[in-house]
């Protein structure tokens, strides 16, 4: 067994903590609800604890994956228990460790049915999420990828909303359909790369152009409806309508950022010939959806509806990082993801704690709830200016370098793109206007300002906002030599030998 | 020279402390902090000013903000004479302008809340005019706009003043479009996006084309226009001036303050900043200068007509900001600044005296509703009546010499179009004397029009209000000695000081007539000058009916100027409605729900629909299942039968 | 010597009769009857095949199925049973709840 430089695996006890905290609330009668919230809120605590050395111990000046844990698993078939961490992956963990916290947190009073199932639901949700991003055999990740999907499909399809059956049957049949496009993927690359499923094994080899053309759109499956990409985005309004705060909060953070994650993970540097032959229908698919789900915001009367086809935009600025190939872009991008999520996992834990007092998703049902809870509403701006891009905020890093690398990848796709952030402004500020100012309605009139539980959920959210708008080097260090090493990757196609060549080549020629 | 770090982080700590602890600790008294910062500011600011005189400058990264690849910015500072001039308007106006609202807002429940906005905008707008690169710039830019958003839609229980918010902030996200694409040309040109190595490398660019989205153009022009494309958001030139005007639904001291002295000015900064890059391209220079002398125009003939107290000075501002645009177009820059310079003390002491007159008439704006003011609010009545003299451009006032540095140099200078704008740009002040008198005659003259009750509360404003009028009215004055044109100078031995002063950072352009020609010029713009006020007194002094009938006789026209060309009708038709039109028939209903909910829907629906046919099949019956379990078998025996043979 | 050919043909009789049986008739116990027959009719074909390779297998097979196959007529009875007793009929025409 390779153990991590840390001496300790770090890694299997933060996918493995959460797990063993669900167990431990089964066991406790269900009576107790106060000591099951206790138990789930002080094992998230601890699994956020613990991810935090990830942090610190970081070594920043490598591309290599780092606190690698490594074990036989099922020898005859050449499956490894696989985990580490690079730069693209570590801040989707703490992302993921935050949040669980803050979805425990949010749900103290709102969830008041299955208490305990709920909380199993979302601590094996956490150690799945965590598994997700920490797998590098292919075997255990696809494991950790289908695994999510359950928590998932419990939390929207029992806590949600009026129509969450429907929601969550959706949401289920559309993952899975494209996963299982990317399970033959995972096996033919499995055979054809001489039955292994290490996934830097894999993504250091040679693959024909017409399988790697075959295999991206088998990945691409996959990942697209989980970014969601227009065209198959339509299950994510009605999942993040449906879903209980909690189940909206982990969805828009961490869930659709494994879709762009994959693209990062898998599709480049397995498949980078197609993947730059695949860039244009890319970039366009990116460019649709920013301006479709930006316009489509305008339409919408449901405050978490809009908040999701927000993210159909937002998402698709991510994919146009991603996909602009250049350090800016993938930089961008990777860090939009984290933005992202905290932003519109913050615009979701705000509507939460103004839908725990009245009930209603209706825009129409508010107006003027400045003037009756202040605090709130001067939260609220953060996340929206955040939203739209306002320096200083989080948002304005990630879709500034997206748009800077887009722009230089193709001027047409970062000037359409660009549209997005007019267009955005004016969804968020009129949302802004409609709840929060004008005349105070009548069912607001009366309710409380947030509380100090609510109060400490949307902190943490605000100094993130800030403090990635302010001083994003602490972010963008991590994943300066991951990315460049991606690039490096995608642009020899494949060929380590390509640059040397062609540096000496041009080296002849001067 | 770091003490010049506390110029902008004075009103910042001032805001974070008002932001955070106002309601519960400061409350009417959050004042202090506010004004003890920006009154700090002003004073480095003052000094910084004297340091720079001295020859001293400053170009210093405080930290790496964002780094990604060879991408690189910072925040960083950049002081020269042009900053150092901003400095001293913005802490000026912005000092006077506290004080003044300690008065104008005071017993308003969100006192502490608006001070907070007015530090922070304050702070935005100084790390706009100190940035030594343009992501800072931006920085500063998107600030102070959201700082406007906020202060706009300060009473945000009324609709129309969260509306006029939400507009502003849109309609300049129009031109910060163009505004960041035109930083990524930079960036893509020059690898680099500081202004040291941008500027001193742009010559090298200057006969350069580029192919963009399919077109090859001037690299130049592209930039520069791109640029430009933000100047006409944020200083409210057409076609994107219509947030101004509506903006007037903030509270007064922020009209004086972001709508009138600063933050509209960015614009102009911006083109007299980013100099050596529009220098270099005759057509950005000439649109430049064609948007200005047209939006100053259009501005003025709207301005003649509305009886909206502020949007008149609105009006005022957008058509003056398009004098700034001319003289920059005609590559005056110094001319432009300067102008920026001097309207600011005559168009803040404007609106402030407005407010004082709507501090009077309890909130009262139409001005048919006034007259004879004057005797009620003396130091209202004449701070703002040299407010209008100084506008108007009556000789020895701030508003003459710069204006008239604008007149000459686009009759004088290098321009294609200079000889246009410099007409038009005559006509122009013809129209804003005699609007800015009208607005002078109908408040303050003649007989009061409102309700007894009004009458019975006229009353002068208090002091802390009337003592910044009288303050800024000696900047209207005054501020405008500095840049007495040589003709005038030359025998008193006076120097153009502020064109000697600027010359470093923005040239001084030569112009090429003679002194005949100048003395010319000058005397047409003093001799419009009066001739509008004169008109104006005729007009609604001597002939108080002769308006009305006018506007009856050209109604058509009239009712086009009222209703401002009918440019946000316009834009409603073409833009905002449409879109929302879209959003909800087109991509909800048919996209989403029709074609791609279909064929979600419709897959599963198909395989239900088939199996629901399929189980058909299974009768139940047992001989049915045992037939076909027969049939099979020999079916399955005659086909081995016949491979066999 | 019987030859095996007769075996054989005896067989696949009594397997016929059986299959016919259980096609035409409707109640339930004959129905039975003819799968114990096409059951018997290959256990002779395998102690037949048996004996002509003299090889001990097959007899051997066919203990196993007549053992499997009285388990199976046991339980086979008790559910028709159990089917008469709530449907009073033996008719299989009337047993067709397995509709889908």
């Amino acid at each position: 067994m390779e153990t991590n430089s840390m001496g300790f695996p770090i890694l299997s006890a933060l996918i493995f903590l959460p797990v063993a905290g669900a167990v431990l609330l089964l066991l406790i009668p269900r009576s107790k609800e106060m000591l099951i919230k206790a138990v789930a809120l002080s094992v998230s605590i601890l699994a956020f604890i613990i991810s935090l050395p990830l942090f610190s111990g970081f070594n920043k000046a490598t591309h290599a994956m780092q606190f690698v844990e490594r074990q036989a698993w099922i020898p005859t078939w050449n499956i490894t228990y696989y985990l580490g961490l690079d730069g693209i992956s570590i801040l989707f963990v703490l992302l993921s460790t935050l949040i669980t916290i803050l979805s425990i947190l949010i749900s103290w009073e709102s969830i008041k049915n299955k208490v305990k199932e709920f909380y199993i639901s979302v601590l094996i949700m956490e150690g799945a999420m965590i598994g997700v991003f920490c797998a590098l055999d292919f075997f255990l990740f696809y494991i950790f990828w289908e695994a999510m999907l359950i928590p998932m499909y419990l939390l929207i399809g029992v806590w949600g909303g009026p129509n969450r059956v429907y929601a969550a049957i959706k949401f289920f049949l559309y993952t899975l359909v494209g996963s299982v496009l990317m399970l033959v993927g995972i096996i033919v690359l499995y055979f054809h790369a001489g039955r292994t499923f290490d996934i830097l094994d894999l993504a250091t080899r040679t693959y024909p152009y017409q399988l790697q053309f075959w295999l991206f759109w088998a990945f691409f499956a996959a990942f697209a409806v989980k970014v969601p990409m227009f065209p198959v985005h339509t299950w994510l309004p009605d999942a993040h309508t449906e879903a209980p705060t909690a189940g909206s909060v982990i969805l828009a953070a961490v869930l659709i950022k494994m879709g762009a994650y994959g693209f990062l993970r898998f599709s480049m540097p397995l498949f980078p010939e197609a993947a730059r032959a695949m860039t244009p229908a890319m970039l366009t698919l990116s460019v649709i959806a920013i301006i479709y789900g930006a316009v489509i915001c305008l339409a919408q009367t449901d405050l978490k509806r809009l908040i999701a086809y927000s993210s159909v935009s937002h998402m698709g600025f991510v994919t146009l990082g991603i996909f602009a190939l250049n350090t800016q872009g993938m930089e961008g991008g990777i860090l939009q993801m984290i933005n992202h999520g905290i932003v519109t996992g913050a615009l979701f834990l705000s509507v939460g704690v103004i839908y725990d007092r009245t009930h209603t998703r209706q825009i129409a049902d508010y107006g003027g709830v400045a003037s009756v809870m202040p605090v709130y509403a001067s939260l609220f701006i953060v996340f929206t200016l955040a939203s739209i891009g306002l320096p200083s905020t989080n948002g304005f890093i990630g879709e500034f370098l997206i748009l800077l690398g887009g722009f230089t990848a193709n001027q047409p796709a970062g000037v359409l793109a660009a549209t997005g952030i007019i267009i955005g402004a004016g969804y968020m500020l009129w949302l802004y206007q409609r709840v929060f100012f004008m005349e105070t309605n009548a069912k607001v009139t009366g309710l409380a300002d947030v509380n100090m539980r609510e109060l400490v959920t949307l902190l943490p959210m605000v100094i993130l906002v800030f403090w990635i708008g302010i001083y994003p080097d602490t972010f963008l260090g991590f994943m300066h030599e991951s990315v460049r090493h991606l690039i490096e990757r995608v642009n020899t196609g494949g060929a380590p030998g390509a640059t040397t060549i062609a540096k000496t080549v041009s080296e002849i020629l001067q | 020279m770091n003490y010049y770090l506390l110029i902008p982080f004075l009103p910042l700590a001032a805001f974070l402390i008002n932001i955070l602890f106002g309601k519960s600790l400061l409350k009417e008294n959050a004042h202090w902090v506010a004004i003890l910062a920006v009154a700090g500011s002003w004073v480095i600011s003052v000094a910084t000013l004297i340091d720079v005189m001295g020859g001293k400058t400053l170009n210093q990264d405080l930290y790496t903000w964002v780094s990604s690849g060879g991408f690189k910015a910072s925040v960083g500072f950049l002081i020269d004479p042009l900053t150092a001039v901003m400095l001293i308007v913005v802490t000026t106006c912005s000092t006077l302008i506290h004080i003044y609202s300690t008065g104008y807002m005071h017993g308003d429940n969100g006192y502490y809340r608006f001070f907070s906005y007015l530090s922070l905008f304050t702070f935005c707008m100084l790390m706009l005019v100190m940035a030594n690169n343009f992501m800072q710039l931006y920085f500063g830019w998107e600030g102070v706009g959201l700082c406007s958003y906020f202060l706009i839609g300060y009473y945000f229980n009324k609709k129309s003043a969260s509306d006029a918010g939400k507009k502003a902030f849109i309609v300049n996200r129009f031109g910060d479009f163009g505004f960041g694409i035109g930083i990524f040309v930079i960036f893509l040109t020059f690898g680099t996006i500081y202004y040291e190595p941008v500027f001193s490398q742009a010559g090298a660019f200057a006969t350069k084309t580029v192919n963009f989205l399919g077109y090859d153009v001037h690299l130049m022009t592209l930039i520069a226009l791109l640029l430009f494309c933000g100047s006409i958001g944020k200083s409210a030139q057409m076609p994107l001036h219509v947030w101004l005007p509506d903006a007037m639904e903030g509270p007064t001291p922020v009209s004086a303050l972001i709508h009138a002295a600063t933050m509209v000015t960015a614009g102009v900064f911006l083109v007299a900043r980013c100099s050596p890059i529009f220098s270099l391209s005759e057509t950005a220079l000439m649109v430049v200068a064609l948007t200005g002398a047209i939006t100053s125009l259009f501005a003025a003939t709207i301005g003649l007509v509305q009886n909206d107290l502020k949007r008149i000075i609105a009006y005022s501002t957008v058509s003056q900001l398009g004098y700034m645009f001319l003289a920059c177009g005609v590559g005056a820059y110094t001319a432009g600044i300067f102008h920026l310079y001097t309207h600011a003390f005559f168009k803040a002491l404007l609106f402030l005296c407005a407010g004082s007159v709507m501090h009077a008439m309890s909130g009262e704006l139409d001005i048919q509703k006034m007259g004879g003011l004057k005797k009620h609010m003396p130091i209202t009545y004449w701070t703002m009546l040299i407010a209008s003299l100084s506008i108007a451009g009556v000789p020895g006032l701030a508003g003459f010499f710069s204006k008239d540095e604008i007149l000459w140099m686009a009759y004088s200078g290098p321009s294609p179009v200079g000889k246009l704008v410099w007409l038009s740009g005559t006509l122009v002040a013809f129209l804003t004397a005699f609007y800015s008198f009208r607005l002078i005659f109908l408040t303050f003259h003649g007989k009061f029009r409102g309700t007894h009750e009004q009458e019975h509360h006229l009353h002068e404003s208090p002091k802390s209000m009337t003592i910044p009028l009288m303050l800024l009215c000696v900047g209207a004055v005054a501020s405008g000695w500095v840049g007495i044109p040589a003709l005038i100078g030359e025998n008193l031995g006076i120097h153009n000081y502020i064109a000697e002063f600027m010359k470093p950072v923005l040239g001084h352009p030569e112009g090429h007539g003679t002194h005949g020609e100048e003395m010319m010029v000058m005397l047409v713009s003093v001799a419009v000058g009066f001739a509008g006020i004169g008109l104006a007194y005729f007009m609604y002094m001597m002939r108080p009916d002769l308006p009305g009938k006018l506007a009856t006789q050209f109604s058509g026209a009239y009712k086009v100027l009222f209703n401002k060309y009918y440019v946000d009708e316009l834009y409603s038709a073409i833009i905002v409605r449409p879109t929302i039109w879209i959003a909800r028939n087109i991509l909800i209903g048919v996209t989403d729900a029709r074609i791609i909910e279909a064929i979600v829907n419709g897959v599963p629906s198909a395989i239900g629909g088939f199996s629901r046919q399929l189980r058909k099949v299974q009768t139940g019956f047992l001989h049915h299942y045992a037939l076909i379990m027969a049939a099979g078998v020999l079916i399955v025996m005659g086909l081995m039968l016949m491979r066999s043979w | 010597m019987v030859p095996l050919n007769w075996y054989l043909m005896l067989s696949a009789a009594v397997f016929s009769i059986g299959v016919f049986g259980f096609l035409t008739r409707r109640n339930i116990i004959i129905m039975f009857m003819s799968v114990e027959l096409m059951l018997n009719a290959v256990n002779i074909s395998l102690v037949a095949f048996s004996h002509y390779l003299q090889d001990l297998r097959g007899q051997v097979l066919v203990f196993f199925i007549v053992t499997v196959a009285a388990a199976e007529a046991a339980i086979g009875l008790a559910i028709i049973i159990a089917l008469f007793r709530n449907k009073a009929t033996a008719h299989v025409d009337d047993m067709n709840e397995m509709k889908g």
